[in-house]
């Protein structure tokens, strides 16, 4: 097997027993990187001699190989949408081609600190809006099962580059189901943690109230690694949640019988792809077959989940996006003779088009005489969807579903319709409304040899169990990979 | 809801974007389409409801977060100007503001 094949778990343990060096590792990753980017197209930087320069540094670490370096040597990546100190974060946006964070995210700091070796920032949707990538400023990443498709978004980029072996494990940020759809459409596990269970510090932000930080891994073990890393209580960040964080990677093994799995009516939606109906039916088989209780219940406000998510999201990010002025850094329009000319001349020249969508829709929801029908009225139907599933965890202790109505499709197949990409993202955007934590595991491939995966969510603050019956489920799947096309 | 172009140059102007005619009108159509899923919202009665914003901790919804207010060193003047597009004199430089009559 090739270093760049290994999971994480398994490059781990080369690195334990002296088998190979971090430098070594990170060496075998960048040549894999550079080999396959010129067709995936996932990273929006890449700095080689930084990571070989971090790497050489572990190596020459003694204390390298004890617990509190757990992630030490490990090559990852990072979307870049997290700050990463003196390396240039960009957001998928042509307003900040140039930014240059001056801190780390306390997520990046987290990695650092366990010794983590950073080979790139990965491409994304501009300021993480959108379900393709393909409204990135800088480039088009693409599928590694299938070139001619969309990797997801807006962590495209992530979930491609751990898909295409280009990192060990990498970070994404799930706001609407940032982090599942693409780890669905690549092959690849995801999961979004409980609103507060990771600091959003140095996160930019999109909608704060639904944005998280979360990790991207080859497979569950790998994920819950990653979580570990970056999961906590943060003082600078005030939605942070002091609880202490549980040793995820010690949870996996163990028994799911008798765990009960809900099953809500309201996902056979219009747009449900057959293919994925069926693969979310044998998954939910397997299920029962491994000793879990499958059980049918009601979700019943899911159907609205997708107007309040996209008044919420886009009038928090109407205000969030409002510090892109110009003034204090990215982009500034050269010609404003005026201080509101340069002000609206930077903004227009400066975002791309599905921003300004989305700013609008946040600006007009938040305006005089419309915030009550809107934004107040999304909040509301917010509670509604929240008392959904804390009325369905009285019975269940998961609730399944598709991650996406649909294989990855085609690269432009919903460029011109911005309503029918908003409806991808059916499954996940409740679970953000809710604040619930939610992952996505692959369950099967198309004929075609696309990925389809199966979304997972859990009662707050219970991502360990959510890891052990995503693990038990991957490890009865034990699915066969037909090969990538990159 | 009917959206007209002259609600999108409003909304637009609060927004500080600016859009060329063809791209407003275009704007306009995809706005009313997506205003208008938006308000299937209003099948659902909400009287009585409170809003939720932080989905985990309900007491955030009314109080703030407040930790000791210890003071602490903030980031060296030059390197927040860093990635001013125009910084001058430790300052970030803009247009006039104000005209000289």
């Amino acid at each position: 097997m090739k270093l760049h094949e290994l999971t994480l778990c398994q490059a781990r343990e080369k690195l334990r027993r002296k088998e190979i060096s971090a430098v070594e590792l990170c060496r075998a990753i960048l040549a894999r990187l550079e080999e396959v980017e010129p067709r995936v197209q996932a990273f929006l930087s890449v700095d080689p001699d930084r990571a070989l320069r971090r790497a050489a540094e572990i190596d020459s670490e003694e204390v390298a190989w004890k617990d509190g370096r757990p992630l030490a040597g490990i090559p990852l990546a990072i979307k870049d949408v997290i700050c990463t100190r003196g390396w240039r974060t960009t957001c998928g946006s042509k307003i900040l081609y140039n930014f240059v964070p001056p801190y780390d995210a306390t997520a990046t700091r987290k990695l650092l600190e366990a010794g983590a070796v950073l080979v790139g920032k990965t491409n994304m949707d501009e300021f993480a809006m959108g379900s393709s990538t393909e409204n990135s400023a800088y480039q088009i990443t693409r599928n590694p099962w299938d070139l001619d498709r969309v990797p997801g978004g807006s962590s495209g980029g992530s979930g491609a580059a751990v898909a295409a072996h280009q990192a060990l494990g990498a970070l994404g940020t799930d706001t609407g189901g940032s982090i599942r759809q693409p780890a669905a459409f690549c092959g690849v596990v995801g999961l979004k943690p409980t609103y507060g269970r990771v600091s959003r510090y140095g996160l930019v932000a999109f909608a704060s109230s639904l944005d998280q930080i979360g990790p991207i891994g080859k497979d569950v073990r790998d994920t819950a690694l990653l979580l570990e890393a970056i999961a906590g209580f943060d003082p600078q960040d005030s939605t942070s949640v002091n609880r202490p964080v549980p040793r995820y990677s010690q949870w996996l093994e163990g028994d799911v019988r008798g765990m009960k799995v809900g099953f809500a009516r309201e996902f056979f939606v219009e747009g449900l792809d057959p293919e994925v109906r069926a693969a979310v039916e044998r998954a939910l088989r397997l299920l029962e077959g491994m000793g879990c209780e499958v059980l049918e219940l009601s979700l019943p406000h899911t159907p609205y989940a997708i107007a309040a998510y996209y008044i919420v999201a886009p009038a928090e990010a109407s205000s969030n996006l409002a510090r892109y002025d110009g003034v204090k850094y990215g982009y500034r329009a050269p010609e404003g003779a005026t201080l509101s000319d340069m002000y609206s001349l930077t903004r227009s020249q400066g975002f791309g088009p599905e921003v300004k969508r989305r700013i609008m829709i946040g600006t007009y929801a938040l305006s005089a005489g419309y915030y009550d029908a809107y934004y107040l009225k999304a909040l509301k139907v917010r509670t509604l969807i929240k008392q959904d599933y804390l009325d369905a965890f009285q019975r269940v202790d998961f609730i399944a579903s598709p991650t996406a109505p649909t294989p990855p499709f085609k690269i432009g197949e919903k460029t011109e319709d911005p309503l029918a990409m908003y409806l991808c993202d059916v499954y996940t955007v409740p679970i953000n409304l809710a604040g619930l934590p939610s992952i996505s595991v692959p369950c099967a491939f198309t004929p075609e040899g696309l990925p389809i995966g199966l979304q997972l969510t859990g009662r707050y603050f219970e991502e360990e169990r959510l890891l052990r019956i995503a693990y038990a489920f991957e490890q009865a799947a034990n699915l066969q990979r037909p090969p990538l096309k990159v | 809801m009917k959206i007209s172009c002259q609600d999108v140059e409003k909304i637009a102007r609060l927004a500080n974007l600016r859009f060329e005619e063809q791209e407003i009108e275009a704007f306009r159509a995809q706005f009313e389409k997506i205003l208008s899923y938006m308000e299937t919202l209003n099948e659902l009665p909400s009287e009585g409801i409170p809003p939720t914003s932080h989905p985990v901790l309900p007491s955030r919804n009314e109080s703030n977060a407040f930790r000791e207010d210890d003071p602490k060193s903030s980031l060296p003047q030059d390197e927040v100007l860093a990635n001013a597009p125009r910084p001058g004199k430790g300052h970030f430089r803009v247009p006039k503001v104000i005209e000289k009559e």
